[in-house]
């Protein structure tokens, strides 16, 4: 623990030996290319195939009419909504898959593709979601019986009485009505599968672009166990992830067109997206309409917030957050300041868009949660004229005040948010960036100042508050330990560019003292790794790395018993060091724990299991909750209104840190996925629901050029609950950074009467609103 | 992100591919580094039938200065531009240019020549060429033709090229003492193409009064524009604030930008302004 070893992974990354889905190639593969609707809403009148199927090599074109033979045509969402595989007569967004042809190379199949005739007759869509709401708005989802409205859910948490009577008698009341944009999950590797059902075994192995594949066999077993595909009948194997993100959470049409193919013809299936469909289609993530309020003393005490929000989800509910919480973790709006008095209240509608809502490298709308109440927040500051970090001090939760309850319901662990914001004070030189901007607004320069103290709420999660699909959301470990003292590991998650193979070894390294080279991490295969709920909301090391550390501790357990055979001493006379058993006050008399394992094999006593294996399923006793400090400075040019971004310092507090050089890596990575959706990234639709931004060319995914260098820095303060005091760190920065890019774009704005701008912050946007009040030409 | 299917010829001389030209007309299309052709044939927004591939041909690709021109052959890449270094000391514009077009990567396949013959107003070369009153060498049939760069582009994807002529090489009247020149562009992100660019070369004698005036203007009109007004505005004149103002003023009034993602017609005038005042003044700091 603590050591920044190199990432075991890295060797074949770097080497080009990575096994991807789209590396797997099985004798008689066929290839799949998907049909998708140019229109966002329109009946379809008919298909015509019949000179797609004239193309060479073109063996079948599939519709929506031939999954119904055999009931295959809808499957459920994650949100336990429904979602078409295959239109039989509508269609309900842009870019929906419409038919797929199957063919015997890719090249045959995208010909296809471009010759499959589809006639349809377009209807006006529902694009605003305000106007969804409205009573004479034509109601989408007619396949739902008795549905007469485009409403999905409404959720509320919190005190709503004591908060309307709060903000009824307040001093100061702030309000912004804020749009946290619907964006796009850029993994470098877009989603796919090879479906490989084995007629004679009646056996499907499922190779697929997946972060949760024990959680997807359930789902195909569920949805085509009527066809005898049965959980024992199905292998999901998840092979090295280009990046998941969140986006490689939900089941894709195109999965189980696949999986229906290759149960109808026998062979192997391969589907694998390009890069627009995978843009254009697959889940988004983000679209929350926010109005958002904050009421406080005029001296500063934060007293409340009320926060009512409206989530598009596009055409069907096809989130993935715990079943309990339709709006994720949102609730984690409430902040790291302290007071007691909070109403939320959302609701969704469905629209003609994309389904989703992603939780894209945040744990179920923190990212959401955290920009309200970090705008906010400085919008308080702005009204009453005091500094924004002054604010945020004089409101933090105190370190002493830690286990702490917040007003929507969770119990915070631990933290200590002064330390971590005084020390990003320090390193940024706070007082004297103040006064330079001083001196700069008195010449008319732009410069802003953005701050973000944000908790994050991860790990989920406690079984009696977190499932899926009824499945509850604890994590697994297997640790076998051979009998040379070499081990492998299985688990229930599964990295996706994380560094799994080497955290999960560290960890078992430091409770089990078998050096992390000699421990083989193995994920993604569900025959042979226990059941798990997956990668994602930073939950990989809060519950499976926990499961790990309990394992190992089963297993030192045991250990301990072996050695005082061995030693012929009682086992309470043993002291553990790292590495081995040694006879208090006789350090000389010692077993390793190599020598203890291979007696496990070849001399253990009697009446003991043989063997040195342990399993954990670690049901999480609470979340975990990591904060970070975040303050950003920027430039803006007076004529162009660019915006440079001149510095950053983020002070993470993920508890204890595991390895220090992967944690920074994600926080960098995480940092520029911050900057995306603050400055350069949002899909955009016109009012007939065409995506406007539809390629890499105009949809702008940041790079290294935009990204500055950044200055990252820790604070520790581990979870008491977490077997290592380890909280997870993977989403921090994301969720933490917008929020400081956003907060120092509108201080640099201030002066000219500008309260908030909605993400993504553009040069253009700052153009126009500066141009209104007259300060460029 | 799969084409169309095509048939592909690499010939090893200019007369076989001007030959290939006038077999398949119409339906052929010049390969050099693909970069613009090959995205837009997997979009499907291009399907030609033959690709015929120059890169195979020697002597198309150099940088050399001969009979007070500046000759550029139109196989070299952007990289190769980027590297010269007659280029690097007395024609900074370019360096400037190639900097902001896309990626090290496209860089170091996309030609000086394709960015032209591509004919779109979105790519930077062509402002610069206006600039710089460039002339454009096309090979057909018939032997070379020399086309000035202000009567090469046509309309959209339009150039006066022949569908049977290749563009061989670039001819830029060299440059004397007294003479600068700068290219910049505003970008939404690096590889994207402009929201606006300006490219500006002048040149001013020992009294400080401008004799040689060339601005093109990137992205805000359907074809590649030159700012004729604002040239005019200076030529003759001292480079005062007011004079340059004036300049400005006047390119952002004829360009013919149109509102889009990258922003409204008026923010694109008002960056075709401070990028006009912004480059005559960059170009004159370089003489
Ligand atoms: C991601 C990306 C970003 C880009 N960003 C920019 C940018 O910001 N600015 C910019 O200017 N460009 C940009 N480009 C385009 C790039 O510079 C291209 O390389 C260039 O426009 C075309 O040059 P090419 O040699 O690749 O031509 P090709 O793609 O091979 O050809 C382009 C067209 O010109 C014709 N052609 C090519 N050479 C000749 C010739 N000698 N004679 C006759 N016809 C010919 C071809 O038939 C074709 O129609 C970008 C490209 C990419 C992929």
């Amino acid at each position: 623990m603590g050591h920044s070893i190199k990432r075991k992974e890295d060797a074949r990354f770097i080497q080009g030996k990575g096994n991807y889905v789209d590396d797997i190639k099985l004798p008689g593969m066929l290839h799949m290319d998907i049909v998708r609707s140019p229109y966002a809403y329109a009946k379809i009148k008919s298909i015509n195939a019949e000179e797609a199927l004239k193309i060479p090599g073109v063996i079948a074109v599939v519709t929506g009419k031939d999954l119904e033979k055999y009931n295959l045509h809808w499957m459920p969402t994650l949100m336990s909504d429904t979602q078409m595989v295959l239109p039989t007569d509508t269609v309900m967004y842009q870019a929906q898959e419409v038919a797929a042809v199957i063919a015997t190379d890719r090249y045959a199949a995208r010909d296809g593709k471009e010759a499959v005739m589809v006639d349809y007759e377009p209807m006006k869509p529902v694009i605003d979601p305000f106007k969804a709401l409205d009573e004479d708005a034509p109601v989408l989802r007619t396949d739902k019986e008795g549905k007469t409205d485009n409403h999905i859910w409404n959720w509320s948490v919190g005190d709503k009485e004591a908060t309307d009577k709060l903000f009824d008698s307040a001093d100061v009341t702030v309000k912004e009505q804020m749009h946290i944009p619907r964006i796009h999950v850029a993994s470098i590797e877009t989603c796919g599968c090879v479906a490989d059902y084995n007629k004679v075994e009646n056996h499907l192995t499922m190779y697929m672009t997946t972060q949760a594949p024990h959680a997807i066999r359930t789902v195909i077993a569920l949805v085509a166990g009527h066809v005898g595909l049965t959980e024992e009948k199905v292998r999901v194997i998840s092979p090295d992830i280009g990046g998941g993100f969140g986006g490689k959470v939900p089941v894709y049409p195109g999965y189980v067109i696949a999986i229906a193919v290759s149960f109808l013809v026998g062979k192997p299936v391969k589907w694998v997206e390009d890069r627009s469909e995978n843009l254009q289609a697959d889940s988004f993530a983000r679209d929350y309409h926010i109005t958002a309020e904050m009421a406080a003393t005029k001296e500063g005490k934060i007293q409340g917030i009320r926060f009512k929000l409206l989530a598009d989800h596009g055409y069907t509910d096809a989130a993935a957050n715990p079943s309990k919480f339709p709006t994720g973790l949102f609730s984690i709006c409430t902040g790291s300041y302290d007071y007691g008095t909070a109403y939320l209240e959302a609701d969704a509608v469905y629209t003609n868009k994309p389904p989703g809502g992603v939780a894209y490298r945040c744990s179920f709308r923190v990212t959401e949660a955290v920009h309200a109440i970090e705008r906010i927040t400085d919008r308080l500051a702005l009204e009453i004229g005091k500094d924004p970090a002054q604010l945020r001090f004089e409101n933090f939760i105190k370190k002493e005040d830690f286990p702490w309850k917040s007003p929507t319901g969770w119990e915070y662990d631990s933290g200590d948010y002064h330390a971590g914001l005084q020390k990003a004070m320090d390193a940024i030189d706070y007082e004297g960036l103040r006064k330079e901007q001083a001196e700069k607004r008195a010449r008319g320069e732009m410069m802003g100042i953005g701050i973000s103290t944000f908790t994050e709420i991860v790990g989920a999660g406690p079984s009696k508050d977190f499932d899926i699909l009824g499945i509850k959301m604890f994590d697994s470990a297997e640790i076998r330990v051979h009998p040379t003292g070499k081990a492998i590991a299985r688990f229930g998650t599964k990295s996706q560019g994380q560094g799994h193979e080497t955290t999960y070894a560290q960890i078992i390294a430091e409770e089990l003292g078998i050096p992390a080279e000699h421990i083989q991490i193995e994920e993604g295969d569900t025959d042979t790794a226990p059941y798990g709920l997956g990668t994602y909301a930073s939950r990989s090391t809060p519950t499976a790395g926990a499961a790990a550390a309990v394992a190992a501790r089963k297993l030192r357990d045991k250990a301990r018993k072996i050695a005082a055979y061995l030693l012929e001493v009682s086992e309470e006379d043993l002291e553990w060091e790292p590495g081995k058993f040694f006879v208090k006050g006789a350090p000389e008399k010692a077993k390793t724990i190599q020598e203890i394992v291979f007696a496990a094999y070849t001399n253990h006593p009697q009446g003991m299991e043989a063997g040195f294996e342990a399993t954990h399923y670690y049901d999480p006793p609470n979340l975990t909750f990591p904060s970070g400090a975040y303050i950003c400075v920027v430039d803006i040019d007076k004529e162009t209104c660019e915006i440079k971004v001149r510095r950053f310092v983020a002070i993470d507090d993920c508890g204890n840190i595991i390895n220090p050089m992967i944690v920074q890596g994600q926080v960098h990575g995480g940092l520029t996925q911050g900057i995306a959706p603050a400055m350069y990234e949002e899909l955009i639709y016109d009012e007939d629901g065409n995506i406007l931004n539809g390629t890499l060319m105009d949809y702008l995914v940041p790079t290294a050029v935009e990204s500055p260098s950044w200055e990252t820095g820790h604070t520790i303060t581990p979870s008491p609950h977490h077997p290592i005091g380890a909280k997870g760190v993977g989403e921090s920065p994301t969720v933490g950074a917008p929020p400081a890019i956003a907060n120092a774009i509108v201080d640099a704005l201030s002066p000219y009467g500008i309260t908030h701008m909605d993400i993504p912050i553009t040069p253009y946007k700052v153009w126009k609103v500066l141009k209104e009040k007259g300060v460029v030409e | 992100m799969i084409p169309a299917p095509f048939e592909y010829d690499a010939p090893a001389t200019l007369d076989e591919a001007i030959a290939l030209l006038e077999k398949h007309g119409d339906e052929a299309k010049i390969l050099a580094g693909g970069h613009s052709l090959i995205p837009m044939m997997k979009l499907r927004f291009a399907s030609p039938e033959h690709l015929i591939d120059i890169n195979n041909i020697p002597g198309l690709s150099y940088i050399k200065e001969e009979d007070g021109y500046l000759k550029i052959g139109a196989m070299t890449r952007e990289s190769e531009l980027e590297e010269s270094e007659i280029i690097r000391s007395k024609y900074p514009i370019f360096t400037d240019a190639s900097k902001l077009i896309a990626d090290p990567q496209v860089r170091n396949m996309g030609t000086i020549g394709g960015n032209i013959a591509h004919g779109d107003a979105a790519n930077d070369h062509p402002a610069v060429m206006l600039a710089l009153k460039a002339e454009v060498v096309a090979t057909g049939p018939g032997g070379q033709r020399v086309i000035p760069i202000d009567e090469f582009f046509y309309g959209f994807y339009m150039t006066a090229l022949q569908p049977n002529e290749i563009l061989t090489e670039i001819r830029i009247p060299s440059v004397g003492a007294g003479t600068g020149n700068a290219y910049h562009k505003l970008e939404r992100k690096v590889g994207d193409y402009a929201t606006a660019g300006v490219a500006a070369q002048i040149a001013v004698d020992a009294d400080g009064i401008c004799t040689y005036a060339g601005i093109g203007l990137t992205n805000v009109n359907a074809t590649p524009l030159r700012a004729a007004r604002s040239e005019e505005a200076l030529v003759g004149k001292k480079l005062t604030e007011e004079t340059i103002a004036a300049a400005a003023q006047a390119a952002s009034e004829d360009c013919n930008p149109s509102t889009d993602l990258r922003g409204s017609e008026e923010y694109k005038r008002s960056m075709v302004r401070v990028l006009v005042k912004r480059m005559i003044n960059k170009a004159t700091d370089r003489i």
